[in-house]
Order: C-alpha cells, then structure tokens, then sequence
C-alpha cells in the first residue's frame, strides 16, 4: 500500500473535514445534548436521562408519533399508486425526445419553492377555493380540504410526486423489453404483464421510491403546519415548537433521534425487502 | 410491441396530463395570483394589476433579505463546488479502506430531515457561538449542497477516457499540471453547472436556515414570517420572481450539460 500522495489529500481532506465538522459531529451532539440539562434557560452538560424518560411517557409524544407514521406511510403509498401509471407511461409509451422532455419537466418541482407552492395550495383548498368553486358548478361540495389530513396529503403528495415519478421512471428504463415480448407472446394480458413481469422487474427501483417518498414526508413540517393546521401536531413541528419556544433543545433532540432511529429502521427494512429474492 | 390498444394508451396519456397538471398548478396559481388586484385570492380574479411587485419592490426587507439570499448562495455555490470537485475526484480515481464510509458521509446530507439537519446545526453552531450569523448559513448550505455538486461533476468524470490522464503524465506533466491542464478543462462544464444548481438549492432552501440564521434572514425564511402572519398576495410576487431566477440558473445549466465539448477549450 502505498503512502497517499499530498496531491491526493488536497483533493479528497477538505470534504471529508468540512462533512466530519459541519455534518457528522453535529448529529452525534444531537446525541449528547439529549443527555443535558436545562437550568436557568442554559444547557448543561449531564448525564440524564430525565429528557428521554419525560419524552418516552409522554401520550402526545406516542399521539404524534403514530400519527407522523401513518401520514408519511399513506403519502408513500399514494404518491407511488399515483406515479406508476405515469412513469409506466413515460417509460413505454414515449418517444426518446418526448421522455427526455419529460425529465426536464419533472426537475423544475424541484427548484420551485416548495413554501411557495404550499402557500398557493391553500388558494386551491380553502371552502372558497378553486377546487370548491369549481365543484360547486357540477352541484357538488363544498368540502372541507384544508386543515385537515386531507390537506396534508395533498402537500406532502405534491413535494413527492415528482421525485416519484423520475424514479420508477428510472427503474422502469432498466425493465428487460424482451421480457415483454416474451410474456406477450405467451397470451399474457396487459395487466398480468404489468403485474407479474415489470413490476417484479423493476421491483428495487419501485421501493426506493417510495422510501422516499416516506423519507420526504416523514420529515416534512410545512405541509402538516400550513395545509394540516398543525394540530394536532407531527413529530417535526414538536421539534420546531420546542426549539423556537425557549431553551429545551434537548427534549427536542431525544424527537430527532427517535425520527432518526424510525428512518434507519424503515430504510434498512425496505432496502433488505428490495433485494430479496422472490420465493418460488 | 405489436398489440397497441388506443384506448389504454390514451388514458395513459390523460394521467400523465393530469400528474403535470396536479404538480404545477401551485406554480401556476402563485403566478396567475400574483397578478390579480384582490387581496384574498378568490374566483372570479380580480382585475390585471403590477401592485403586489411594486409593494415588495418599495419594501427593504425583502431587498434584505435578497441580498442575504444572493451573498450566501454565490458563497455557498463556490464552496460546495469546490468540495465537491474533491469528492468527485476522489471516488472517480482512488481506491482505499474507507471508500465507502467517505462516500456515505458525502452524499447523505439530503436524505437527514432538515428540521433535524436545522435542529442539529443550531445546537452545534451555537456551543461555537456561530449561530445567528449568515456564516451559519453559508455552513449549514454548503454541508447540504456539496453532494449535488459531487452527483453532477462525478457524472461527467466518468465519461472521461481514462488513458487522458495517463497520457498527461507519459508527456511528463506531474498530477497538478495534469490537473490544471486535462481534468479542469474537462469537467469544466460541470463544474459551471454545479455552480448553478447549489445556487438554486440554496436560494431555496429555508428550514435549516430558519433554524440557524437568526436575525440575518435569507428571502425563503422571510416567506416563512409571512406565511405566518397575514395572507398576502406579496408571497406570490415573490414566488414568482424566484421561479424565473431558479429556471433561469437551471436552464444555464442544463444548456452546459447538454452540449458539454464545447468552450471547453
């Protein structure tokens, strides 16, 4: 093994000390801090397990746990129920242009302010919005679409919904044509080609889309705030009310860690469903 | 594939219409409201009207808030690119224990929920007396921004011939000269479009720098304050006219990307 050149360490060090200091350290003083303690609005550094043992029995804390993960699981699933005929779409049925034109399309989401948009959801959803009023000329509604989980969903669905899309976009690009053919020649339907040859196909690519999808709104505060009403709250907006009133981050660092361990746990069990093989 | 059924393939087409029309509605509504007289956004609109441009163009704290947006996006734009150029580098040409670890460490920030990114940044930032300042922000962003710049300049690394760079140094030019000399110039396209795309991150990232910037707002976490307070149809003037900016860097970017063998001499 050779000894790394000075050349080599100019290149690859600054990331790796920028990441080490700015990113790593301060996820595992996350940790420490919720072992500290709080006196006279001061942190101080302890070993008490007085912030866990508080947050752990507390009902809200449960309440809003739950809830956070049936959000985050129904936005997963509706965000990937509502992507994959898309995708299938783009990735079967378009011209190599017209995909191509498509996935520039699809990135702009990204780079739209995703405040902004949510703030122009609630024109769409309030009881005079334009969805009600729209409705109300078929005779129907009005429905209540805002503060509620409905209007939640819709928020958390439109800052997922294009990532979805790219990825089993992606994934479906990858799905062997030949297997197609093949199922075709063999009098295999439409649907029963689709559900038992691309989806098994394209099977990995399918999932990480949708841990995505529950990665981006497990985490999300603004679609539960702004579209939901905040209350009752999801575990982020705990971790933003508890910082912003006054001194207890370390209670909301015990939040964080628990959100933490749930997406390591919910990852590895999606990523191991991903690559395992399909029993006979 | 032979047995195209029209039908199926036009409700297809409906769904593909309707997603794009599900995800970019909000983008049109802010544009279309930010255009219209009436204060409480309603059908039918209101009359054609420049007035909500015109209150956030006389209001100083949103040029505040711009210039905050401008100084840490150009600062956090260098930054991260050069990080991730490093990076880049790094994993397209060295191999050693650890790879993985420092590949990890690289690319995961944009998959930390950012109220815990924000919440972790502040509690650190804060121990080193950093909180509160547009060097928090500058941080913070760059931490979140370099994986991009790593993605996109790692991509056009691997479509160099690796023989280029044993040729520079068959004609005698040492790793720094090579450097200077065949990797910049050709990654040079990249590195523009890295430069352009962290901006864009960063001019919309508003979580994290809601957390850690204190009184030195960036413009997204002014729309935060907004979005508290009253309704006011200023959210869409100022949505709009950072939508055009934001497209205006992706399109520089995507035009670099496209045609990448060009200027690059």
């Amino acid at each position: 093994m050779k000894r790394p050149s000075l050349f080599s360490l100019v290149l690859s060090l600054p990331l790796l000390i920028w990441q080490l200091a700015f990113f790593l350290f301060p996820l595992l003083f996350l940790v420490a801090i919720s072992f500290w303690t709080v006196k006279m609005f001061q942190m101080q550094p302890d070993l008490n397990f007085g912030n866990w043992q508080r947050i752990l029995t507390r009902g809200v804390f449960w309440d809003a746990y739950l809830r956070t993960m049936i959000l985050a699981t129904s936005a997963a699933v509706l965000t990937s129920a509502i992507a994959f005929p898309a995708s299938y779409a783009i990735s079967f049925k378009l011209s190599d242009t017209a995909k191509r034109w498509m996935i520039f399309v699809l990135i702009i989401p990204f780079f739209t302010s995703y405040l902004v948009r949510v703030y122009s959801l609630q024109v769409f959803l309030t009881d005079a919005g334009i969805v009600n009023a729209a409705l109300g000329y078929i005779g129907l509604g009005p429905f209540p679409m805002l503060n509620n989980t409905f209007g939640t969903l819709v928020g958390m669905i439109t800052l997922c919904l294009p990532l979805v899309i790219l990825l089993q976009t992606f994934s479906l690009n990858f799905v062997n044509r030949d297997l197609i053919e093949a199922a075709h020649n063999l009098r295999c339907g439409r649907l029963r080609t689709v559900l038992s040859v691309v989806v098994p196909s394209a099977k990995v690519g399918l999932v990480i889309a949708a841990l995505f999808a529950f990665i981006l709104s497990f985490g999300d505060f603004v679609s539960p705030l702004y579209l939901g009403g905040g209350n009752p709250p999801t575990l982020s907006i705990m971790i933003t009310d508890i910082t912003k009133s006054g001194q207890q981050w370390p209670r909301a660092a015990v939040v964080a860690i628990m959100m933490i361990g749930t997406l390591m746990t919910v990852a590895f069990a999606a990523i191991t469903y991903a690559y395992k093989e399909r029993g006979k | 594939m032979g047995n195209e059924n029209k039908i199926i393939n036009g409700w297809l087409m409906l769904h593909i219409a309707l997603c794009l029309i599900f995800i970019f509605a909000p983008i049109a509504g802010s544009f279309v409201f930010s255009l219209n007289s009436d204060r409480f956004p309603s059908l039918p609109l209101g009359e054609f009207s420049l007035e909500w441009y015109r209150a956030i163009w006389e209001d100083p704290l949103v040029w505040s808030g711009f210039a905050n947006t401008v100084i840490v996006g150009l600062t956090v734009a260098v930054i991260a690119t050069i990080l991730g150029f490093g990076g880049a580098y790094t994993d397209f040409r060295y191999n050693f224990f650890g790879k993985s670890f420092y590949l990890a460490l690289a690319l995961l920030p944009p998959t930390i929920p950012v109220v815990i990114m924000g919440l972790a940044m502040l509690a650190f930032l804060s121990r080193i007396n950093l909180s509160g300042s547009t060097i928090s922000v500058v941080i913070a962003h760059g931490v979140m921004c370099s994986p991009f710049a790593m993605a996109i300049i790692r991509l056009r690394l691997s479509q160099m011939d690796p023989d280029l760079e044993a040729a520079a140094w068959n004609l005698g030019g040492n790793e720094w000269a090579t450097l200077r000399h065949v990797i910049i110039p050709f990654t040079k396209p990249a590195i523009f479009a890295a430069l352009f795309i962290t901006m864009a991150v960063s001019f919309d990232e508003f979580a994290v720098a809601w957390f850690v910037s204190g009184l030195n707002e960036t413009l997204p976490v002014k729309i935060l304050g907004f979005l508290q307070g009253q309704v006011s149809p200023r959210i869409n003037a100022i949505g709009s006219l950072a939508f055009l900016s934001s497209m205006t860097l992706i399109v520089l970017a995507q035009l670099l990307l496209r045609n990448p063998d060009q200027g690059s001499k």
